[in-house]
């Protein structure tokens, strides 16, 4: 579980995060929305220790991030897996390789054990095929999984994604989501996904977080969505003519 | 950034092939470029020597004896190191600054690695094998000098070798390693600092490749002047 509050964020003069506070529960997939400039991206670097707060706390299973020491701080990351929004794939490194690196640098497994855990991940994201390949020589789609069995390959506590499925294909960023929510529950791991992607929302968002301008605007599930009176959030939601559609055949019940 | 490369630092086994690689790119696959430059150089100092000597006065020897104070003292370490921040300077410039447009560096601070550590340090240890790299244009330099001076008919194979060994000073020799180990650590860290604190996209790379040469250059070029005053004079 991931804990904010009050958490404030600043560059210079602009207030980019101004108080939030929600919690990121255990073994559901949290979604983040808002619209472009709204925060987003600043607030899950606050939570991934890219970027230092100006005032608040976030604690990790009860551990407050401010008061962790240099070396604790370097322990709890290697219990957080990220998925990056362009994949973030070492260039120089095969697809083996690449979901190998965080073993490599954390674990004292043999190269035999090591492989036999890249393997299963690369097999959990259906991509055992392309092993020696680079990552310039496979699809965006494909990257994505790397992406994913890297971030899950050290058993991490804690997934960050940043906007998973931007630039794919409907039906891969659907296999994406639905991926992520299943690893979610098989490894119970606390899951907090950045996203503008209805889609997303609707389909895998066990819990919802809508910011407007730095500000924590609204939360709850992907049902309270339909009947929330948040004109913003609605204005955001239901933008597309498809998905006006689909509130007003749930709010008639079909 | 200098202090943050030697902290927290990498798992060794890590660490050691990472510097292997980097001696690999910076080092051995530079060789090709520092012979033919030295070469040729070398060559084209005898010749430029020896056409200016037109006194029947002053011996054939200083051929041989300002090729040789030229490319120890100046050629080797210095001319080929600016060339050096172009080839091996916009390299690292430009590889890590792709990381950090492509959030890999950010995907190494997450994971909790130092990413400076793990990216710059090898460099700079790599880089303790350019001095090796420069020797050997020494040697290939004054042997272009040999060449052009002796096939070409300007001296005497036996006045060459005489007019390279007269008035040979120890101390030049360890001057010319010491600027190069300087150069070596403005080659791999004023790159190293262009490409990881770059912001913006793949236009931005290129324009901090060519900062980084420029850079590069004026220090090694100021740091050569000051190193020569205060050894030499």
């Amino acid at each position: 579980m991931i804990k904010v509050e009050n958490l404030h964020k600043s560059f210079g003069e602009t207030k980019v995060l101004k108080g939030i506070s929600t919690t990121f529960e255990q073994g559901k997939t949290n979604l983040i929305i808002g619209q472009s400039g709204s925060g987003k991206t600043v607030f899950l670097k606050n939570l991934i220790g890219l970027f230092e707060p100006n005032e608040g706390n976030i604690f990790y299973d009860q551990q407050k991030y401010g008061d962790l020491t240099t070396s604790d701080r370097t322990e709890l990351r290697k219990k957080i897996g990220m998925v990056f929004q362009g994949g973030a794939l070492f260039d120089s490194m095969t697809v083996e390789e690449n979901v190998m690196f965080p073993l490599k640098m954390f674990t004292k497994k043999s190269n035999a054990e090591m492989l036999k855990r890249v393997h299963e991940v690369l097999e959990r994201v259906n991509l055992d095929q392309a092993n020696h390949k680079f990552p310039a020589e496979i699809s965006g789609g494909m990257q994505k999984r790397v992406s994913i069995a890297r971030a899950i390959v050290n058993y991490p506590k804690f997934l960050f994604c940043d906007e998973p499925n931007s630039g794919l294909d409907p039906r891969t960023a659907t296999v994406i989501d639905k991926l992520i929510q299943e690893i979610t529950k098989e490894n119970n791991i606390t899951t907090v996904i950045n996203t503008h992607d209805m889609n997303s929302v609707f389909e895998i968002g066990e819990k919802i977080i809508y910011l407007q301008d730095g500000i924590l605007a609204w939360e709850g599930t992907k049902d309270e969505i339909h009947h929330s009176n948040n004109k913003d959030l609605s204005d955001f939601v239901y933008s597309s003519n498809l998905f006006r559609k689909v509130r007003q055949a749930y709010q008639k019940g079909l | 950034m200098i202090k943050n490369t030697f902290r927290k630092m990498t798992k060794r086994k890590v660490l050691w092939n990472l510097i292997f690689q980097e001696v690999n790119d910076l080092v051995i696959k530079s060789m090709g470029i520092i012979i033919f430059i030295s070469f040729f150089i070398g060559a084209v100092v005898t010749i430029q020597t020896a056409l200016n000597l037109t006194n029947p006065l002053i011996p054939r020897e200083l051929i041989g004896f300002a090729a040789r104070q030229s490319i120890i003292l100046e050629f080797a370490p210095t001319f080929v190191s600016v060339i050096m921040a172009g080839k091996v300077g916009s390299f690292i410039t430009s590889s890590i600054g792709t990381m950090r447009v492509t959030e890999q560096i950010d995907a190494l601070e997450v994971m909790g690695i130092n990413s400076l550590n793990y990216l710059v340090f090898p460099k700079i240890i790599a880089m303790l094998f350019y001095p090796f790299a420069i020797a050997i244009a020494m040697f290939v330099g004054v042997g272009g000098a040999y060449l052009a001076g002796v096939y070409g008919g300007f001296l005497e194979s036996g006045q060459f070798i005489q007019g390279l060994t007269d008035d040979f000073i120890p101390f030049h020799i360890f001057y010319a390693f010491f600027k190069t180990y300087i150069f070596a650590f403005l080659l791999a860290t004023i790159p190293a600092y262009h490409g990881y604190y770059m912001k913006g996209g793949a236009l931005e790379v290129g324009k901090a490749s060519t900062t980084s040469f420029v850079w590069t250059s004026v220090v090694i070029i100021i740091a050569n002047y000051i190193i020569t005053q205060l050894l030499l004079s």
